[in-house]
């Protein structure tokens, strides 16, 4: 339920709807979308990214003296959680083909493809298999299948939304895998949104150029992994999955291949050595770092665990000064501030809309222009909301999707996000909801190549980890294609490349020396990473925490 | 401030301290004082634990979050997601950090979307009492009961639809008299309905045989050539579908 004092603004946006109803039927933008300088001006003057502060220069690694997000930089120049010494690498705890560290959407792809190339694998995951971003997207995945589209004009739309720094290799794999992508989950058994007559339900995201969002009611990430998942489970011979068990370094060879990892047992706290004979790092994004204090959308163990295991190794990061702020995260009530507000709502006709319940953009700019523009909105124009804990944000105005498409189509497209909503007593169907940028999504991740190969031999990358598909902004619907396109070829390639591999003796040197680095650069810091686990004791609870010695959130 | 909090606090955690109203909730019976307005979750971390397992995406996805609780003055069991249900006074509750479910193995090419799948792999659906159990304790609201009885059926179509938003958070097959895995029963429905029974896209299978055919291998060539300012033209002159 919205606060009485809400009310009058409410209830202009009731009085406009009308009026952009109309303008949404007559089939012409109902904003005039931003040109290449407008977009330039609002991304400097209100993206987080453009803050003084927002990113810094990193002192070692690979990437030494680039600048980057900050908090990345922070989690790059941090000790080791293990004490290499203290490991024997000659008798390895599991030995297998390849090590998968991630069970989300990509691990699980990679794993299977894996397996029908013939290959065992060894999944290290840090929760439950399945939790992590890959279950939460609602909104779908791209694909250029219908006959208006191409393959072509997907590129064109997906660098264009990148700023034209995606790597080229990287965007004509993904937007050429697409349809094919679409086929592989029908037989895997994904239930894609159809018609009758078995055409695909098509509707447009933020930058597309044509309707190619496939999505399985709003519960597109649930449904596909769900499925990748069952089918994991079905070939426990050659699959093998570990939950709680994170991987925490990797190992390399005596000729500096990467050679399998170290996984930490979250609940016995032992540590265990895998020898592989090729590793796939499919660990996601980092929204659990809370970047500039923002709220997330993503998963509890989204925390660049991958990012900082394979920089320790040598692998190079591209990107990461980038940050995707997701348009519409809620921002009221309290309880679910940050939760993600589909894109496809407004894809389906719903309109961000001020106070005064008017559009101040175009409702489909690509992602960091429309924050950007939210945000411009909130602070410079003063046009937001305030809600009773201070933030602000504006409307989206969901009610209107009603008149534009069909009744009940909430009900049926929007099952999820009417169920989250009226836990609180607010009704999608007929009133807006509120929303605030939230941070979504790592643009950048480790270097890849089309067949998901780093710097480093033996390393393979795939999803959200990875750097270089998306440029430096991401648009919907190609990071769930993305986690399958690349997820297949890192699992198809890593089977490949293992055939011709004979390990030489394993060793965790790098760590040593990565250790040695952090003092010749006389960096002093107490930071531990991978993170793992993001800590929200309150302040209080952790004074009296007086255990002498924690590393991160775990002991 | 241009932007989000400065300090990093959770979402699901309340952040006005004092002014806040407190209530008193058991988490495995041990009292605990946390704001009136948490949810389960956000109290269970307010109170001072590190939760390993227990969460997972936080926003009612995933199902990892299942809480068992009762009231006081109420004999009932309720079953909630931590991360989406919110606490009330005196709340005595309890998650269940893991479920044992049996799954069958399968080949999914090898098995007939008929009644015949669910005979074969989970022969207990047949074992259903229509005690409606798992309907009540669906936190997601589904009509849990009546697909099973779909299931006994053979109607995979009606598994699919309404067992297409269940998170398997696993609270009907901890509940099940029959002891039936529900949430396996709807996977390998919709496994089954969305690779036999889904109608096929020809266009699909058409544009598929088009990239094959490297139909569009020109054209990709010539993208990946242009520098950025050809491709900015490109990109703002292009037309837009409705
Ligand atoms: C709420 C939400 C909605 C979204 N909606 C859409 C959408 O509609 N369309 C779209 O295209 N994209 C969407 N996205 C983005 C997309 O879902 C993700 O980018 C994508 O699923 C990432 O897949 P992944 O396999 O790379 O990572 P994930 O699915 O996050 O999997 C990574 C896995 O690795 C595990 N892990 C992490 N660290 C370690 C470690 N040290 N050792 C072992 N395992 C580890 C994690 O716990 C997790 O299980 C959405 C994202 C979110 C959060
Ligand atoms: S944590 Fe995923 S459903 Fe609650």
């Amino acid at each position: 339920m919205y606060p009485e004092y809400m009310h009058p603004s409410l209830k202009k946006v009731e009085q406009t709807r009308n009026k952009r109803f109309e303008l949404a039927k007559s089939g012409k933008p109902v904003f005039p979308p931003m040109s290449a300088e407008e977009r330039d001006t609002v991304l400097h003057k209100f993206h987080p990214d453009y803050k003084s502060d927002a990113r810094r220069k990193v002192h070692i690694g690979p990437n030494k003296g680039e600048v980057i997000t900050s908090e990345v930089a922070d989690i790059l120049e941090s000790h080791s959680r293990i004490d290499p010494s203290l490991f024997d690498l000659s008798s390895p705890d599991y030995e297998t083909d390849i090590l998968i560290i991630g069970g989300g959407g990509a691990g699980c792809a990679a794993a299977i493809t894996a397996m029908q190339e013939g290959s065992k694998s060894v999944v290290s995951t840090k929760l439950r298999l399945g939790d992590a971003n890959s279950m939460m997207s609602q909104g779908g995945m791209q694909a250029a299948t219908s006959v208006t589209d191409t393959p072509t004009r997907h590129y064109l739309d997906a660098i264009g939304g990148g700023h034209f720094d995606n790597k080229p290799e990287l965007v004509r794999a993904l937007t050429e895998d697409g349809p094919e992508i679409v086929k592989w989950l029908e037989n895997l058994g994904v239930v894609w949104d159809k018609d009758d007559e078995g055409n695909l339900q098509l509707l447009h995201g933020g930058g597309t150029s044509r309707r190619r969002m496939h999505s399985c009611r709003d519960y597109t990430g649930a449904v596909i992994l769900r499925t990748l998942m069952d089918e994991v489970r079905n070939h426990p011979d050659k699959i093998t999955y570990l939950e709680f068990m994170p991987t925490v370094e990797l190992i390399l060879d005596s000729k500096g291949r990467v050679a399998g990892g170290i996984l930490y047992n979250m609940e016995t706290e032992e540590y265990f050595t895998v020898k592989a004979n090729a590793t796939i790092i499919a660990t996601g994004g980092y929204g659990r770092l809370h970047i500039r204090g923002f709220d997330t959308t993503n998963h509890y163990g989204a925390t660049a665990d991958g990012l900082i295991m394979a920089y320790r190794a040598g692998a190079r990061l591209l990107y990461m000064d980038s940050v995707q702020y997701h348009p519409t995260g809620a921002v009221f009530p309290e309880q679910i501030a940050g939760f993600l507000i589909t894109e496809k709502i407004r894809g389906a006709g719903g309109q961000p809309v001020n106070k005064e319940g008017e559009l101040f953009v175009f409702p489909r700019e690509p992602r960091d222009v429309e924050s950007s523009a939210i945000i411009r909105e909130c602070y410079e124009k003063m046009m937001g909301i305030k809600t009773p804990s201070g933030r602000l944000g504006v409307w989206l105005d969901s009610p209107l999707i009603e008149m534009l498409q069909e009744e009940g189509y909430i009900n049926k497209q929007f099952p999820a996000m009417h169920r989250q909503f009226i836990h609180y007593g607010i009704d999608i169907t007929k009133e807006p909801m509120l929303v605030y940028p939230s941070l979504h999504y790592q643009n950048g991740g480790i270097e890849i190549n089309d067949k998901c190969e780093t710097n480093l031999p033996g390393l393979f990358v795939a999803g959200e980890a990875s750097g270089g598909v998306h440029g430096r902004n991401r648009l919907m619907g190609n990071s769930v294609l993305d986690y399958n396109v690349f997820g297949r070829r890192a699992g198809l390639n890593a089977a490949a490349y293992i055939k011709s591999v004979k390990l030489g003796p394993l060793s965790l040197q790098h760590v040593s020396d990565y250790e040695k680095a952090l003092k010749d650069a006389k960096i002093k810091t107490n930071r531990i990473a991978p993170v793992l686990l993001p800590s929200y004791t309150p302040e209080n609870v952790r004074k009296r925490q007086l255990t002498s010695h924690y590393e991160g959130t775990l002991r | 401030m241009t932007e989000g909090k400065k300090k990093t606090t959770v979402k699901t955690s309340p952040k006005e301290k004092n002014t806040e109203e407190m209530v008193t909730v058991f988490i495995m019976g041990k009292a605990h004082k946390v704001p009136s307005k948490a949810t389960i979750m956000g109290a269970i971390e307010y109170a001072g634990y590190q939760i390993k397992r227990g969460a997972g995406c936080r926003e009612g996805f995933c199902g990892a979050c299942a809480t068992v609780y009762r009231l006081p003055g109420d004999y009932k069991i309720y079953t909630g997601l931590a991360c989406t249900t919110l606490v009330e006074e005196g709340m005595w509750l309890s998650q269940l950090p893991a479920l044992p479910a049996q799954k069958a193995i399968y080949d999914i090419n090898k098995v007939k979307p008929d009644v015949t799948a669910f005979q074969k792999f989970y022969p207990e659906v047949f074992r259903c009492v229509s005690c409606n159990t798992c309907t009540k304790s669906c936190p997601q609201d589904l009509e849990v009961m009546d697909y099973v009885q779909a299931a006994i059926r053979g109607d995979i179509g009606k598994v699919m639809d309404l067992s297409f938003d269940c998170i398997c958070c696993g609270m009907c097959a901890i509940r099940c008299p029959a002891e039936i895995v529900q949430f396996n029963v709807g996977l390998l429905a919709k496994r089954l309905y969305g690779k036999y029974l889904n109608p096929k896209s020809k266009q699909l299978d058409k544009r598929i045989k088009e990239i094959r055919d490297k139909k569009y291998h020109k054209g990709y060539l010539e993208l990946m050539k242009m520098d950025k300012k050809k491709l900015e033209k490109e990109y703002y002159a292009r037309d837009s579908e409705a």
